[in-house]
């Protein structure tokens, strides 16, 4: 069974109103798959009679529920690796190296999902760091929940999570895990829409991975000025290792760090005078320069 | 890159070796601890073991603080494979000089991130 196009189209749409995430032809199975649980809790018997009911509906939190449901994505702990150490070994150690000793590093982990990344970053750099504080949104206040409360299947947290870092910072409940008060004590959870306004920054680092990918140009653009509003002038964006800035946004600098791309705000082209200007930002750095660490010295 | 097998199941080990074939890798299989320290003494040197704990002969364990004790073996990556879940013996897994720790059942999407963390498998291209 598969669902008619005008079903289709007016989820597509919906769903595009609402988040910005483009849902292509193609991807009815997807929708099909994962409304399906919806329908059955609404007592229907099918995702057509399900959406015919959506359509008629004036109740925000069904329309919410439905857009929720077509933009969360699986999530693994520390996915693609490179990056979180790109951020260990290079980005705290040039950000420690500008005299901000004593102050905390603020994170902006963008579209968290059910949390995976943003406990991840305080567990890669809980020892780098003297202060830490992760801000992890979302669209989805349903996986915000689960993201607060920590606790992962042992399917989960096979997904990527180094095997000294769970011993460290996961304690066994149950058949499962739960995230260390320690860890948890880093993050705030907050939902947030990236077509809306930023939250409060400066952010040192912002990381937006695999997220762009679901948004069409327009979309990309005008999240990554809201993600470049939000960092301080020399921090740093993390995109997916399939995403990047440019053609889309001058504001960005790529910079290969290690093992990642990142992406340095770039220094703005005539200098504001009352702005503070740290002395070695104002070069990138060649890409042969950075070195990567020796495979497997990675997370231990 | 080639794996070394460690598990007393016949179907374990192929469930095992067909996640790792998928990978990428030549595999080879052992049916305990022993048997395996048979095969290493014979042949070239294997990438990785993927080690079970509890078997015959000789445990997953015992393997492990074996190998770790053997200079010729010093480049082969140890990473337990098994049901054994408590805290406590990842940490005994971990001391013993197991690099990794992969729990049972799992998938192959979960493999993979571990050979990614083990630096022996590039990073995905997440597109």
């Amino acid at each position: 069974m598969t669902i008619t196009r005008g079903t289709f189209a007016f989820v597509a749409d919906l769903v595009r109103r609402r988040s910005a995430i483009v849902l292509e032809p193609g991807k009815e199975y997807l929708v099909e798959s994962r409304l399906l649980p919806l329908a059955r809790a609404a007592g229907l018997d099918g995702v057509e009679a399900f959406v015919a009911h959506v359509r008629r509906t004036t109740d925000d939190r069904v329309l919410e529920a439905v857009v929720e449901a077509l933009t969360t994505n699986e999530t693994s702990w520390f996915r693609d690796v490179a990056p979180f150490e790109a951020l260990r070994d290079h980005v705290v150690p040039g950000w420690r190296a500008t005299g901000r000793d004593g102050a905390r590093l603020r994170v902006w982990s963008a579209a968290c999902s059910t949390g995976q990344e943003p406990y991840s970053v305080v567990m890669a750099l809980a020892d780098a760091v003297p202060g830490l504080d992760v801000l992890a949104t979302d669209l989805s206040e349903q996986v915000l929940e689960r993201a607060r409360q920590g606790v992962y299947t042992q399917l989960e947290v096979n997904r990527g999570l180094p095997a000294p870092m769970l011993v460290r910072h996961m304690a066994r409940v149950g058949s499962g895990w739960r995230v260390g008060d320690e860890v948890r004590r880093a993050v705030t959870f907050r939902r947030h829409n990236l077509l809306d306004a930023p939250p409060a920054g400066p952010f040192d680092v912002v990381l937006l991975r695999n997220v762009l990918i679901y948004f069409d140009a327009d979309a990309r653009r005008a999240v990554l000025e809201r993600v470049r509003r939000a960092l301080r002038p020399g921090g740093w964006l993390v995109l997916g290792a399939a995403e990047t800035t440019v053609g889309l946004h001058d504001g960005f600098e790529p910079v290969v760090l290690g093992r990642a791309p990142l992406y340095r705000v770039a220094a703005p082209v005539r200098p504001v005078p009352s702005a503070p200007v740290a002395p070695h930002r104002a070069r990138a750095v060649p890409v042969s320069v950075v070195p990567t660490p020796a495979p497997g010295a990675g997370l231990r | 890159m080639r794996a070394l097998v460690i598990d007393d199941s016949r179907t374990m080990r192929r469930i095992v070796a067909r996640s790792l074939q998928g990978l990428g890798f030549e595999t080879l299989e052992a049916e305990h601890g022993q048997h395996a320290l048979d095969l290493l003494a014979e042949g070239p040197v294997p990438d990785l073991a993927c080690v079970d704990w509890n078997m015959p002969v000789m445990d997953g364990l015992t393997f492990v603080g074996r190998a770790r004790a053997e200079p010729a073996l010093r480049g082969m990556t140890l990473m337990m494979v098994t049901t054994e879940s408590e805290q406590s013996q990842i940490v005994r897994a971990l001391a013993a000089g197991a690099h990794e720790y992969l729990i049972k059942p799992f998938t192959t999407d979960a493999v993979r991130d571990k050979l990614e963390l083990l630096g022996l498998l590039p990073a995905e291209e997440h597109a």
